[in-house]
């Protein structure tokens, strides 16, 4: 119900008493300024987060030998443990069930790519086409490996962005030749990696390509693999763990031996940085509860003290046949007001702040602090509900207002 | 107008309590000029208090327009006081912000009027008090009587059944005093009822009739003979 003589009256009572509105306001638009950044922050922070870990598939697993630092079953310690083509057919075999995804990967180092005039040297991959999966590689332009390059041992890459814009600048790569270690390769993709620069600078050749070339063994350095995403991350964790033992008994390295064989389970980050998330959460939360908290009382202060400056006037209104509800309604209507224009304002000095110090965070893990749409609508409720609340008690207050009382208090 | 019968009226004080009002008979007709004469707690603030709605009895019955006053919540009696009464108050009681036409248009708010009509109305009784000229003038732009003309304004506003004035002249010199009296004397000539509580006899003098209060209880009803007054 729109009363523009309420209003009226309103606007007068504020315009005629500027200081008490300013006060007033004052204290709530400081507490949404704190909320706002506090809330913009914790954005940040968690941007950072996510920014880091969306580099690689949430479900992945790594792993790798190394040397056996334990004697077990007459062998000795120190030896090194090499992974073949049948421990690749022993995991499929074995986690068919559980498994979203595996690839062997091999991989080499400060390989020297050559495009006419360009030459630069780029770390090698040679996998598997589902490996892409793991790595969230988006292609820009062509396809990533297939079966079939891998079955005819085709000598084709797909390179990262960056290697593209290094070798072709803004030319096109797709169909081109590059030769890496003096052998001749067509680039069949472009991908880009949200991991960033390194995993941008990646080149990867299919893994049959490599093992002939390379050696011409049935070697190989590492298993990439995904599980069910449905996983939950303790049975993530028990997953990998299932996976290294039968891996270490088959290689015959003792079950305690942390290092014939290693394993990297994102579930183990991905726990901690969800318990991180939690907590960084909770404590925004409350920190800006406490803060709006301590506005709205600071308001409802205000406004008893108000009410009771006006407490004469309220009784010639009531004299003059104000109604108790008219009264509330006033002074309600009044602090609602109040506290939204100035919670809006300290809402967009906020914002303003953020937007101006946003970029100068990034050195300390504060990656594009931002309000969302949320946080706006929330505030705004928050907001309403805090003139309600700090309007009602010294309304109400007022409303109790004898008239005698209050006129013969000079 | 008015009839009271029997009406008592305490007020707690601590444990104890104390009876202002002990049992008050009073019945004021329409277009009576009556002024209650008492010295500082002889009930005639708290009577007035009871008149004007502004507090509730305890005991007896009190008749305003023929209608029995009883029960009434806040909102009732805060729209009888609109409808009925208009008060002058000795200290004025104009609120500091708005000036002399927005004080008198206020009651007119309350009572639902609209703004264009308020400021028509309002400018008409700021006219009828002399203060045309000074309708966009602050209270505290204005003098004692100026204030208390624009407070008379303010009670006739909305054409109430009874003016009532808490010692409207209490805080005015001789020379306004005798004009703010003539102006409620000509309200009363008008038609409308006024009752005028005061603690002076040459006010009171003015007054139709005089009922003198003592202790919680009327001890003379009075009319005025204004020959014998005027040759005192």
């Amino acid at each position: 119900m729109f009363n523009i003589d309420l209003w009226r009256e309103i606007f007068q009572n504020i315009a005629k008493n500027k200081l008490r509105t300013i006060l007033s306001g004052f204290t709530i638009a400081f507490a949404i300024l704190l909320f706002t950044l506090l809330s913009g922050i914790g954005k940040g922070l968690m941007n950072n987060f996510t920014e880091q870990f969306a580099s690689d598939a949430y479900n992945s697993i790594y792993i790798w030998s190394g040397k056996t630092s334990k004697p077990y079953k007459g062998l000795q310690s120190g030896r090194d443990i090499q992974f073949k083509n049948d421990d690749f057919r022993f995991i499929l075999d074995e986690f068919d069930e559980e498994l979203e995804m595996v690839s062997p990967r091999i991989q080499r180092y400060n390989v020297k790519a050559v495009y006419k005039a360009e030459s630069y040297r780029y770390t090698i991959r040679a996998v598997y086409p589902s490996y892409q999966v793991l790595e969230s590689a988006k292609m820009e332009a062509g396809r990533f490996l297939n079966m079939l390059d891998l079955e005819e041992r085709r000598k084709v890459v797909a390179i990262g962005r960056l290697v593209a814009q290094d070798l072709f600048g803004v030319r096109n790569a797709i169909g081109k030749s590059i030769s890496l270690d003096d052998i001749s390769y067509r680039v069949i993709g472009v991908f880009n990696d949200p991991g960033g620069d390194n995993d941008e600078r990646f080149i990867y050749m299919p893994f049959s390509t490599a093992q002939r070339l390379y050696g011409n063994t049935d070697h190989l350095d590492e298993f990439g693999l995904t599980y069910d995403p449905g996983y939950s991350s303790s049975k993530a964790l028990s997953f990998g763990t299932k996976i290294l033992k039968k891996l270490k008994a088959k290689h015959k390295i003792s079950p305690r031996d942390q290092s014939g064989i290693r394993m990297f389970n994102y579930a183990m980050r991905n726990e901690q940085v969800n318990g991180m998330m939690i907590g960084l959460n909770v404590i925004i939360l409350f920190i800006g509860i406490g803060t709006l908290i301590a506005g709205v009382i600071g308001i409802g202060n205000i406004m008893v003290y108000i009410v009771k400056e006006r407490s004469k006037e309220i009784g010639i209104r009531k004299a003059l046949g104000a109604t108790p509800r008219s009264i509330v309604g006033m002074i309600m209507q009044e602090s609602i007001f109040v506290t939204a224009l100035a919670g809006y304002f300290g809402l967009l000095m906020g914002m303003f702040v953020l937007e101006l110090i946003g970029s100068n965070l990034n050195d300390y893990g504060i990656v594009d602090p931002s309000v969302g749409t949320s946080v706006i609508v929330g505030a705004t409720i928050i907001l309403v509900l805090a003139g309600t609340i700090a309007g009602y008690v010294p309304a109400k207050q007022a409303a109790r207002i004898k008239p005698i009382e209050a006129l013969n208090d000079d | 107008m008015i009839k009271i019968e029997n009406l008592h009226k305490s007020y707690p004080i601590g444990k104890d309590s104390l009876h202002v009002l002990k049992g008050i008979d009073l019945h004021i007709k329409e277009g009576e000029f009556v002024s209650i004469m008492g010295s500082s707690g002889s009930g005639k603030s708290t009577l007035l208090n009871i008149v004007g709605l502004l507090d509730e009895h305890d005991e007896g019955d009190y008749f305003l327009n023929g209608k029995k006053i009883e029960k009434l919540d806040e909102k009732k009696a805060a729209v009888l006081r609109n409808k009925f009464l208009g008060f002058v108050f000795q200290s004025f009681n104009l609120i500091a912000y708005k000036n002399a036409l927005e004080n008198v248009a206020l009651p007119l708010y309350y009572k639902g009027v609209g703004r264009k009509e308020r400021q028509k109305i309002a400018m008409e009784y700021l006219d009828k008090v002399g203060l045309k000229d000074w309708a966009t003038h602050l209270p505290n732009e204005l003098s004692g009587g100026q204030k208390q003309r624009v407070a008379i304004a303010r009670a006739l506003v909305t054409k109430p059944k009874v003016v009532l004035a808490d010692e409207p002249t209490g805080a005015l010199d001789s020379t306004t005093s005798e004009s703010v009296m003539e102006l409620l004397k000509e309200i009363n000539d008008e038609g409308m009822t006024v009752f005028v509580i005061t603690h002076e006899e040459d006010i009171a003098a003015q007054t139709d009739r005089i009922v003198r209060l003592k202790d919680g209880i009327i001890m003379s009803d009075e009319l005025v003979h204004k020959e014998k007054v005027k040759t005192l």
